[in-house]
């Protein structure tokens, strides 16, 4: 188990969101947390991240607590993407890049051959290296989304932690950055933890699915095990259909009407 | 594209950034003999290397050792003080329009000034400056430990911007208020106000000096932190960075910085809010190299207002501040309106 939350309660002030909850990440696959907007999902990334930290319980990062271990050596096993960054005006693509290095850099030993090598590595991984050089506001949202799952890689952990990275794309962007999420873990064995709100996506790139809902698991498995027809209703309220996708064979989500409004 | 072929253009970004670091160390090095050879008395190059390297006593020696070397060496460090507090005040609060003045630290100077005037008779420059500094410190204490009472995590640059100027309102209203009472603390307030870095001897620069130099050590160190947390507090702390230490280090740095140079040369804070948009487009977001830049241009444009506020009306003198916002208003808007504002 590389990560794990037992029992962890979270919340802002004394509005408690997630109340105890237990989760397991194994190492090398990719889960996607799916679920209704507020349900805890970024909430539970964040505290997955240390962002947050939990009002009770405990997140566990290789068996040790995560907020016992120093947060540069947790940067340097474990890297997460918060929901829709923003960076200063004019930061190229390079410079961006080059900041995930942070955690490996010391006040006097500010840049290295090893950086210099783990940038050129994420720019390539991401195909960005033509574009290293330009600011990253002149950039497709794709093209920026890339940029920024550059600099977590370049950060060099196997962990990475996405919070909606596909937010704001339109789809063949979210397809691009799925794929390349999807080549990290295959090609590079990298553990991945994500947030998505499309579900047949989340099907097709995820190994397990987790659902929440109101800051509990419903249920956590396969995309086959999570995605039924019962699961969509609990959890979203939603009268579906399941097929099989004729593509990847993975289950495919139609929806036909939302539980509140009665059929016609 | 193979990851072989980048790395070389990072290195060659790199090198760039090193020349122009080299142009900027050239500019203030013409800035400084500008400002030793040029003056209401005039002193040839050959004469001044004399007076530096061999003196022996001649008028122009003792016109450049005691006049112009002190003011030049001042005019470098409050210049280096101010264009390396304003880049940082900007980083830390996402705000182009700060300036280093926005820690109340102006204010405090000028209040701790006038009131050891009233308070404890003070009369002699030296002493002025004592009071600036600690009036500077404490404000910009007080202002921080405001901007902290208000939030859980270290203050934020909202809750620090709201403290400042709340703090510097109340210090303005009081020196305000004694300067009306008492015509010795009005006159010297009037001249420390304008802004100036001449008629100051060796001893006020060593008086400044090593805050000043641990003020730019702080400001390296807190470079690297700066450009993590430009990329918002999530991304920073994802990073491994620590951020209430964050924007401790970089106040303590600006505050070292902007109070020592303000409580020498008075108000000059104006320095700090044009200096860094000079900078940026040379050296990009990077803080490591934005916040040398901004001090060489800082220091740079310090001298060079300077020698042209000695020259241009002669035979008296037009203070630095004076020259500095004559020239630097216009330019600043010109410069604002250019190009579309920009977001940090």
């Amino acid at each position: 188990m590389r990560l794990q939350a037992a029992g962890v309660k979270l919340g802002y002030g004394d509005r408690l969101i997630v109340d105890g909850l237990d989760l397991g990440i194994e190492a090398g696959t990719v889960t996607t947390i799916i679920g209704p907007n507020g349900c805890g999902k970024s909430t539970l990334l964040r505290a997955l991240g240390r962002l947050l930290k939990p009002q009770g319980g405990e997140v566990l990062l290789d068996g040790k607590r995560i907020d016992r271990i120093p947060t540069r050596e947790v940067a340097k096993i474990l890297g997460m993407l918060p929901q829709a960054p923003t960076a200063p005006e004019g930061l190229t693509v390079a410079d961006l890049v080059a900041r995930g290095r942070h955690p490996h850099q010391t006040w006097y030993r500010q840049w290295s051959s090893d950086d210099e090598g783990a940038v050129a590595a994420a720019l390539d991984m991401t195909g960005l290296a033509d574009l290293a050089e330009r600011p990253l506001d002149e950039l497709s949202g794709g093209q920026r989304q890339r940029a920024w799952i550059s600099m977590a890689l370049a950060q060099g952990t196997d962990l990475l932690l996405l919070d909606e990275p596909t937010t704001f794309l339109d789809l063949a962007h979210q397809v691009e950055v799925l794929e390349l999420v999807r080549h990290l873990h295959e090609e590079a064995g990298r553990t991945v933890v994500m947030v998505l709100h499309d579900l047949n996506l989340a099907a097709r790139y995820a190994d397990r699915l987790v659902a929440m809902r109101a800051g509990r698991v419903i249920a956590s498995g396969t995309p086959h095990e999570v995605l039924t027809e019962d699961l969509l209703r609990e959890v979203f309220e939603l009268d579906a259909k399941i097929i099989a996708d004729p593509v990847a064979g993975t289950p495919l989500v139609v929806p036909i009407r939302p539980l509140s409004h009665p059929a016609p | 594209m193979s990851a072989t072929a980048v790395a070389p253009r990072l290195h060659d970004l790199r090198g760039r950034r090193f020349t122009v670091l080299l142009v900027l160390f050239a500019s203030v090095a013409v800035a400084v003999v500008l400002s030793i050879t040029i003056g209401s008395k005039s002193v040839p190059p050959a004469d001044a290397w004399h007076a530096l390297t061999a003196p022996t006593g001649t008028e122009n020696d003792i016109v450049i050792r005691s006049l112009r070397v002190p003011r030049t060496v001042l005019g470098v460090l409050a210049g280096l003080a101010l264009g390396v507090a304003g880049a940082l005040m900007q980083g830390h609060t996402r705000n182009p329009l700060a300036d280093p003045g926005l820690l109340g630290v102006t204010q405090g100077a000028a209040f701790a000034m006038v009131s050891s005037i009233i308070l404890f008779g003070a009369s002699s420059l030296l002493v002025y400056i004592w009071f600036g500094l600690v009036g500077a410190l404490v404000a910009s204490v007080a202002v921080f430990a405001l901007g902290m009472a208000g939030g859980r995590g270290g203050p934020t640059p909202v809750t620090l911007a709201l403290a400042g100027t709340a703090v510097s309102a109340l210090l303005y209203a009081l020196t305000s208020a004694i300067v009306l009472l008492d015509e010795q603390a009005m006159d010297v307030f009037r001249f420390w106000q304008a802004g100036s870095i001449a008629a100051r001897g060796g001893d006020v620069v060593w008086q400044v000096l090593p805050f000043i130099l641990a003020g730019l050590v702080l400001a390296m160190v807190n470079a690297p932190g700066l450009n993590a947390l430009s990329l918002g507090e999530d991304v920073a702390r994802s990073l491994g960075q620590n951020i209430p230490m964050t924007r401790a280090v970089g106040v303590a740095a600006v505050t070292l910085l902007s109070g020592a140079a303000v409580a020498a040369c008075g108000s000059l804070a104006f320095v700090g809010l044009i200096v860094p948009h000079l900078a940026r487009p040379l050296s990009g977001t990077d803080h490591r190299w934005l916040l040398p830049y901004s001090g060489l241009i800082g220091a740079a444009l310090l001298l060079v207002a300077d020698v042209i506020g000695r020259v241009v009306a002669p035979p008296g003198e037009l203070e630095v501040g004076v020259v500095l916002a004559l020239l630097g208003a216009p330019f600043f808007v010109a410069l604002v309106r250019r190009r579309k504002p920009v977001r940090l």
